[in-house]
């Protein structure tokens, strides 16, 4: 019974090294921890001193807590990347506050300066760390298991007997039952020595690498990607060239000629939701059947995009990411000539899907006078009206839709040169038509109603309704590579995690008596209850070839006198 | 426009029973844990303190365990001495809760059996909630914590079945089931519904499957690490030569020792840290298939990436001389922390793409 004050149990390796001499090092490549107080040796002297500090397990440690406290911020804090008008909201509500989180990133947390300074430190510290472990790892794998130490009965794991067999004999059928059980064994003076589980550190090491690997395929596909928006009403077409989208973001390193090249057009889109129950009108289904053809000319094929399952041409990706409605209307001048015949998208404001939007009307129109003008009429979609002055849909599919419109006129300012949205109508130029009653013109239209404009000034009629569906279409070189690596790291870390690595060694010698005395001892990278298991088979099975001797006296077998087992160690 | 499966409010309805009369076999296991610990007091264990504190003479050298080489039928065979590290303290297990005590066993047997009932039951109702929604019972957090709660006793009981010493964790583990089934029927319930089109894939199996089953081991070994802390500081007490409380020394005396503890939880933990690798990265995946990029920082993402760090943290600490133990314990728990945080606190205070139907 030892009776020690240090809390911490030690393993087997951290201590066989002092007891063990040669033949408990190097059981792992884990590098030693280094002194903390710096050299005084000038420049060479300090670097080298800097670089020992980062590349120690405890650095590696403090670096990786930092890493994990440096990501909590941006979980909390809105990020620009994620949600922009949070990050809006946000800067509205605490202006001084903002100005702080400004400064530190905080807005944009995983690209900041600080939190990109702590990983590129660890990985530095990973590259640093690997570089030197492979070569030692390498040395070992080339080298031979160390030989016996003196004293087998220090070992963790030990058993012992007497036989009738030469000590060449059982050093033999030793040899070749470590051999048989897949341990790299060599005989070492008046002993076997033999070692098994370098899988464990190949693991481990494949492990390490494998992060270094994942990171870079990130990095390469921050720089390469490219992502792109495109609204499409059925029937309409999208081909993947820079002017099609509505919206597009690329890496720095992107070039438009990265694009692949294919083109297809939405046939139909379809949603379902939930009719009835506590969450009626929680989506269901969301699919796109679209007809695509890749490059320039290539064949047509159809197929449906669904929120999980985008479509892939070469290294792009199509997601269906949103849908809506588009309300076909056809727009007619005081003459009942049609000005205006198109879908229009509106845009969802809640689950429900009401939408709002805008007709626009910008050539072709004359007002009564015979003056060019231009129309606008604001426009709100219910999908199911409720009836009476609800202005929210009732349910997110057609089960009765309704037109709101509120048609103006004048100058759209669209010709001011800067850039408007669609959805949204500048009204500074705008005067409203009126009803009899004088109030401003606004009706509810049913599929194929018509709403006249006062002063033969012309008619609106709502067709029908196509739906419209968004798709984002993706490229993200490196993926593939970033897959690889997170196989790999879950392979080498369950080969680190599980695989034990362990040395035994058998030791046959002549007694004072001239019967043979065979030592077989086991010991691994850490305390375990296989390591024993495994000797206690070993030596069965080596006992079946080397029985027995009649003990000379009434010594007992093993060396010590068992005391209480120590169940601790069992485990 | 097609009409979505209806659910099954019948099977729904039994779902609900099922789990409610699990809640009531687990409170009854929970008394007879009670009385095992109750009843276990009554006995007088005091290996650790004889352990400890015993005469300098005993101070010789390591504990060795003898076991029987190449399984317990040859007798005549070489037998295998086990020596714990140097260094290590050499102190027994207790006992069990029971305490040796017969009665208390016999409770302690009685509250076993009830959990294995009790998980049947809850099985049968997570079942059921499955087979009513025509889907993998993970749509919502009042299914999450259902399944949650099965697997972790699960677990607990395969573990049994494997012969492992984890007795001791019983008490525990099934108070907190109760709070974990209680918090699901009266806060998170949510009636039995279908899922929103980006839950529809089975990278969701995958995905969702494994991060439950990694959280019910997390918190086996969050227990064990929490145990352990006790008892260390109890062992180093008395190897001071302080002498701890009598409601400390009855407790602590009868759970496994500190290194036995320490040495559990870390396995424990070392376990599944592999399955959690693959459960963040199954999960970017999906989010690649479901939402066109692989990471996003999404909240639950930052956060499932933040528990594998803290988790790979703790890994290192053991492999670091002087982080080992306590401090490496204190790393393991904020580990565990992390993971609480991202599924409770970031479900109910931080909103991200995350958030579905039912809180
Ligand atoms: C990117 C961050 C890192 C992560 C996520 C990570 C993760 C891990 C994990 C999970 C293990 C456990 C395997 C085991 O216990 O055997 C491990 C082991 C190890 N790591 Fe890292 N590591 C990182 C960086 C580093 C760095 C920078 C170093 C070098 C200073 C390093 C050196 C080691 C060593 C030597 C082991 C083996 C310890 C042993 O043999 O028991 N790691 N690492």
């Amino acid at each position: 019974m030892s009776k020690t004050t240090t809390g911490t149990p030690t393993d087997g390796a951290a201590t066989a090294p002092d007891d063990l001499g040669a033949a408990g090092s190097q059981l792992s490549t884990a590098p030693l921890e280094p002194s903390a107080n710096p050299p005084g040796m000038g420049v060479v002297g300090w670097a080298r001193w800097f670089w020992r500090q980062l590349t120690s397990m405890r650095v590696a440690l403090l670096l990786l807590l930092l890493l994990a406290l440096g990501a909590i911020p941006g979980s909390l804090i809105p990020q620009s990347g994620t949600d922009a008008t949070k990050v809006a909201d946000f800067r509205d509500a605490h202006a001084t506050l903002a100005a702080v989180y400004d400064r530190l990133g905080l807005f944009h947390v995983y690209s900041s300066v600080w939190f990109s300074a702590i990983y590129i430190l660890l990985f530095v510290s990973l590259i640093g760390c690997i570089v030197p472990r492979t070569w030692q790892f390498v040395g070992q794998l080339r080298g031979r298991p160390p030989g016996a130490p003196k004293r087998l009965t220090r070992l963790p794991a030990y058993t012992t007997w007497r036989t009738d067999a030469s000590p060449e004999q059982v050093r033999e059928a030793a040899l070749a039952l470590l051999k048989k059980r897949r341990f790299r064994a060599h005989p070492v003076g008046d002993a076997v020595a033999a070692e098994k589980g370098y899988l464990r550190e190949v693991g481990n090491l494949a492990f390490h690498i494998a992060l270094i690997v994942m990171l870079t395929a990130f990095a390469w596909g921050q720089l390469f990607k490219s992502e792109g928006n495109k609204l499409v009403v059925e029937g309409d077409g999208f081909s993947n060239t820079l002017i099609s989208y509505d919206d597009f973001k690329s890496g720095n390193l992107f070039g438009t000629d990265d694009l692949v090249p294919f083109s297809f057009v939405l046939d139909k889109f379809t949603g379902t939701y939930e009719l009835t129950g506590p969450n009626k009108g929680t989506p269901r289904t969301y699919q796109a059947a679209v007809t695509y053809s890749e490059g320039a000319y290539g064949k047509e094929k159809k197929t449906t995009v669904k929120v999980n399952e985008p479509l892939e041409i070469g290294d792009s990706k199509v997601y269906l990411t949103a849908h809506g409605y588009a309300p076909v209307v056809t727009v007619k001048d005081g003459k009942g000539k049609v000005v205006f015949h198109n879908a229009v998208p509106l845009l969802p404001l809640d689950s429900n899907v009401t939408s709002s939007g805008v007709v626009k009307v910008m050539d072709g129109y004359k007002n009564p006078q015979g003056v060019s003008e231009q129309l606008g009429f604001q426009a709100f979609f219910l999908p199911t009206y409720g009836g009476g002055s609800v202005v929210s849909s009732q349910f997110p599919a057609m089960l009765n839709p309704v037109l709101n419109l509120a048609p103006y006129y004048g100058d759209l300012g669209v010709d001011s040169g800067i850039p408007q949205s669609v959805y949204q109508l500048d009204k500074t130029h705008m005067k409203d038509f009126k009803d009899a009653k004088g109030q401003q013109l606004r009706q509810n239209l049913k599929p194929g109603e018509t709403m006249t404009l006062p002063n033969g000034a012309g008619s609106i009629t709502y067709d029908g309704t196509k739906e419209w569906a968004n798709f984002q279409v993706t490229q993200q070189p490196g993926s593939g590579w970033a897959l690889a690596g997170a196989t790999a790291a879950i392979f080498g870390l369950a080969g680190s995690l599980f695989i034990q690595r362990r040395r035994v060694w058998v030791r046959a010698t002549r007694g004072a008596d001239g019967v043979t005395v065979v030592e077989m001892g086991g010991l691994g990278r850490s305390e375990s209850a296989k390591l024993p298991e495994e000797l206690g088979d070993l030596a069965g099975t080596l006992y079946d070839q080397a029985p027995g001797a009649p003990d000379p006296g009434d010594t007992s077998e093993s060396p010590d006198t068992p005391a209480v087992p120590a169940e601790g160690a069992e485990k | 426009m097609t009409l979505a499966t209806a659910t099954n409010e019948h099977l729904a309805n039994i779902s609900n029973t099922l789990i409610y009369s699990a809640m009531a076999v687990y409170t009854l296991a929970f008394f007879a844990y009670i009385a095992e610990w109750l009843f276990g007091s009554r006995s007088k264990v005091g290996r650790t303190a004889a352990a400890l504190t015993s005469a300098p003479a005993a101070k010789s050298g390591p504990a060795v365990t003898v076991q029987t080489a190449g399984g317990t039928a040859v007798l005549e065979r070489p037998k295998v001495v086990v020596r714990s590290a140097t260094g290590a303290r050499d102190v027994p297990d207790g006992p069990g809760a029971h305490g040796g005590d017969v009665q208390g066993d016999l409770y302690g047997r009685i509250a076993i059996s009830l959990t294995v009932l009790a998980f049947l039951v809850e099985l049968g109702g997570v079942i059921a909630r499955a087979a009513s929604v025509e889907r993998a019972p993970w749509g919502n957090m009042y299914e999450f914590n259902i399944t949650f709660s099965t697997v972790a006793v699960g677990v607990y009981l395969a573990l049994l079945a494997l012969k492992k010493n984890v007795r001791w964790l019983g008490l525990f583990l099934i108070t907190t089931v109760l709070l974990d089934l209680g918090v699901a029927v009266t806060v998170l319930y949510t009636a039995s519904d279908q899922l929103v089109p980006a839950l529809h894939s089975y990278w969701l199996y995958i995905h969702v499957s494994t991060a439950i089953l990694c959280g019910a081991v997390f918190y086996v070994g969050a227990v064990g690490t929490i145990l352990y802390l006790f008892k260390d500081s109890y062992e180093n007490k008395l190897a001071e030569g302080g002498t701890p409380g009598r409601f400390a020394t009855s407790f602590l005396e009868r759970l496994p020792a500190s290194a036995s503890l320490d040495k559990f939880s870390y396995r424990v933990n070392a376990a599944v840290f592999p399955l959690w690798t693959f459960t963040i990265i199954a999960g970017a995946i999906w989010a690649g298939d479901a939402w066109g990029r692989y990471w996003g920082w999404d909240p639950k993402e930052t956060w499932a990436f933040i528990t594998w760090v803290a988790y790979a943290c703790y890994l290192h600490a053991r492999a670091t001389a002087g982080w080992k133990g306590r401090k490496a314990a204190y790393i393991a728990l904020i580990a565990f922390g992390c993971w609480l945080f991202n599924y409770y606190g970031v479900n109910i205070f931080v909103s991200g793409k995350h958030s579905y139907a039912g809180v």
